[in-house]
């Protein structure tokens, strides 16, 4: 979102600035919610802001679609592609650090200062995670000393499909979503209230950074309505509930029993076993002989 | 040809069962108060009394687990808690044919697996995991990581004393204390461990074991004194413990069950691979979870190969456990013989052909002879289901895509087998198989170096290796 400020063609009759209409972010594309609700985000300090999409129990389920379609493609990229993508991510975020801290700023009231401070180091940590796509094996990998003629080995794998619900910040976004996509699992992110405004300016970047359609979705709204539903849908494997109040996460952790769900939050730091918690251990035997 | 074997039975003299058991709280043996009686599933005769935990039961348990963590397991050094490690390792060695023979009689699987399997492989647990506790820095967790503090373990019938080893060997080496509930049909080799406990001079308090049913099960899991589950069995329990923790901070490592697909490709070696299948799903009666229950075969191979695996199965010798020919010995209990007798009626209706060799099965005790079935979809509920028996459904397919789509159509992902000469091949299909231990040419492997447990509704979590670990310590700094 642009500053209203800038200036017009013509002194007489000053320029309107063009708005953007906030979306959705679903297999690579801009859908509005199918269910044609929006919601307000403003504030007291720069009034109304915009009017995001609302995201349904339907969207998620398409999210979920495209998310499970994109998966075993986005598992088998190597892990240098994959490390490059979300490099990339962090290049395209840079050349644009200006508009994200401004529009942190306007969504959420906090000063330009510390709004482009966020900026920083979202990119920052986008650079640090795609360093991980490579070293996860040597990480969390093992070659393991059986008794007796085979040869065995332990590989971490993406789980899938994973859910993340982050708190209302830009900086939490990425932190979510950073470490869930690098080992190859796709992701639908609910992100909650002003942070729709970042954040989709985000999947701009995100579509015109080589990153596979419906790899990372995005939903904006509300996560008390989205929340239980991707808890309780069979076909997501994990949810990172972060940004979820601890009382709210225990009928969220109850739904996800279902399917036997990974659900797991995790406090601001980084860390690579944030990215392994979505991931599993598989291990493969086979015999030594001649 | 058909051979002829004389009985060689294994003497039970070597153990000495008592009439009847406590509980083990607090290093000492303690009456229960109600009681039930444990049988030998092959004989249907009553081997003792086990006592029936209850609430209160279970409370003491966790204060001794508590007291012993605080005042003297977490003060000692990973170097001493590895020493008594190693203790226990050896004294099970010493006692290994009393363990087997113990196990064989209150399990029903044949001593040729207790004492080959089954025990040397619990000695080999706690010998492994013994060396790690004073190396923890190097579990790839941070420095310094630390336990939880009790641990509540509830382990399965099927390998009664190994799955204590699985439990108990990792808590202990990362300092945390345990409260352990063995199986309802199958606490006496968890009772025998008690003793060596006490042989090894274990601090008091540090292993206690409650028996009893899924109510003591359930006591353990709601208990708040209890910082990390640790559970083995049916994915419908794993379900309610995953609920009933959902609003606490404990951690859980659940291992449930499976439907394991082995998927045979037309360029295997067949009379290996017959070996496999027949290790797959008739080792321990096929009480297991990652048994490999659903057989896929390439169709150019499918007849050959059912013919030479019908021949196979014609020469498994069925009967007492105890003989040291038995391959396959009694079903556990009368209630998993009826789910087993309940499933393989469901195939027979819903259109699979069946097929067992001729068997003698005795009339006392349960059993259940080998059995195939053929022209098995994927819609039957021998298919999905687990059927925990020796019971194998065999599935064909034509190309290799349509063998890992067949395999991966489960909510289950234990595990999975592979059979091809081709290298190439036999990595792609792991690559591909969603199953937490993938077996190529071999099946149901085990060791304790080898990290084990499932994607999807087949748990949480890993048992055994360095990501055995994880499960027992919080990440250091």
């Amino acid at each position: 979102m642009a500053s209203s400020k800038k200036s017009s063609a013509s002194k007489s009759s000053p320029r309107l600035e063009v708005k953007k209409t906030y979306k959705l972010y679903i297999n690579g594309t801009f859908p509005r919610s199918e269910s044609g609700r929006v919601y307000e985000v403003s504030n007291s300090k720069n009034g109304f802001v915009a009017n995001p999409s609302l995201a349904s129990r339907k969207d998620l389920r398409d999210a979920v679609v495209a998310a499970r379609a994109a998966q075993s493609g986005w598992a088998k990229a190597t892990a240098y592609n994959r490390g490059q993508i979300l490099y990339r991510i962090a290049e395209m975020l840079e050349g644009r650090a200006d508009q994200f801290a401004s529009e942190i700023a306007l969504a959420s009231g906090v000063t330009a200062k510390k709004a482009h401070d966020e900026v920083l180091t979202a990119i920052d940590r986008w650079v640090w995670y795609a360093g991980w796509s490579d070293k996860l094996s040597a990480a969390f990998g093992a070659t393991n000393p059986v008794s007796g003629p085979y040869y065995n080995f332990t590989i971490p794998e993406p789980q899938g499909v994973i859910a993340v619900a982050p708190a209302e910040s830009f900086l939490a976004l990425i932190d979510a979503i950073a470490p869930a996509i690098v080992s190859g699992n796709t992701v639908i992110a609910l992100v909650p209230g002003s942070a729709a405004i970042a954040a989709m300016t985000f999947a701009e970047v995100l579509a015109t950074s080589d990153l596979p359609a419906g790899v990372l979705n995005i939903l904006t709204g509300s996560h008390d309505e989205l929340a239980p539903w991707a808890a309780s849908h069979m076909d997501i494997d994990g949810f990172d509930v972060s940004g979820i109040d601890k009382k709210k996460r225990t009928d969220l952790k109850v739904a996800g029993a279902e399917n036997l769900k990974r659900i797991h939050s995790f406090d601001g730091a980084i860390s690579p076993t944030r990215i392994y918690a979505f991931m599993e251990a598989k291990t493969v035997w086979h015999p030594i002989g001649v | 040809m058909t051979f002829e074997y004389a009985p060689a039975p294994e003497s039970r003299a070597i153990v000495d069962i008592k009439a009847k058991y406590g509980h083990f709280i607090d290093g000492k043996f303690v009456p229960g108060k109600k009681h039930f009686a444990t049988i030998n599933p092959a004989t249907e005769e009553v081997l003792s009394q086990i006592s029936l935990g209850g609430a209160s039961d279970v409370d003491k348990a966790v204060a001794a687990a508590q007291k012993a963590y605080t005042k003297t397991w977490s003060k000692l050094s990973g170097k001493e808690r590895g020493k008594y490690l190693y203790r226990i390792a050896r004294i099970l060695q010493e006692r290994a044919r009393e363990f087997a023979v113990l196990e064989t009689l209150d399990n029903g699987k044949p001593i040729r697996e207790t004492r080959d399997i089954d025990i040397p492989l619990v000695a080999a647990h706690f010998f492994y995991h013994a060396g790690w506790a004073d190396k923890l820095d190097y579990a790839g967790l941070g420095k310094s990581p630390q336990p939880h503090g009790v641990a509540g373990q509830i382990i399965p019938w099927n390998f009664p004393l190994l799955m204590l080893a699985w439990k108990v060997a990792p808590a202990l080496a990362t300092g945390n204390t345990v409260v352990l509930k063995p199986a309802e049909t199958t606490s006496l080799t968890a009772l025998l461990f008690a003793e060596v406990c006490q042989q090894a001079e274990l601090p008091d308090g540090v292993v206690n074991i409650v028996t009893g049913d899924g109510s003591t099960g359930a006591a353990i899991v709601n208990h708040p004194g209890i910082h990390k589950i640790a559970f083995t069995g049916s994915t419908d329990v794993g379900k309610k413990i995953a609920r009933a923790i959902a609003g606490t901070n404990k951690k859980a490592t659940l291992e449930l069950g499976g439907k394991g697909a082995n998927i045979v490709f037309d360029d295997a070696p067949l009379d290996e691979t017959v070996e496999g299948i027949v290790n797959g799903i008739f080792f321990n009666q096929g009480h297991v979870c990652c048994a490999g229950s659903r057989l896929i075969l390439q169709e150019g191979i499918a007849d050959e190969l059912i013919e030479k695996l019908k021949v196979r199965m014609a020469k498994i010798r069925v009967g007492d456990p105890l003989d040291k020919n038995t391959d396959l010995g009694a079903i556990n209990s009368r209630e998993q013989l009826s789910k087993i007798q309940e499933l393989a009626t469901a195939g027979e209706a819903e259109g699979a052909e069946r097929w067992s060799p001729a068997c003698n099965l005795s009339a006392k005790g349960f059993w259940f002879a080998p059995t195939i079935f053929t022209g098995v979809t994927q819609a039957h509920r021998i298919a999905r289901e687990e059927i925990f028996g020796p019971v194998l459904s065999i599935l064909t397919f034509r190309t290799p895509q349509e063998a890992i789509e067949k395999a991966n159509n489960t909510p289950f992902g234990l595990s999975a087998g592979v059979w091809s000469e081709k290298g190439s091949r036999i990595l792609w299909a792991t690559q591909q198989l969603r199953a937490g231990v993938v077996w190529a040419n071999t099946f149901n492997k085990f060791d304790p170096a080898s990290p084990f447990g499932g994607y999807k509704e087949s748990g949480w979590g890993r048992e055994g290796g360095k990501h055995g670990l994880a499960a027992y310590l919080k990440e250091g700094k």
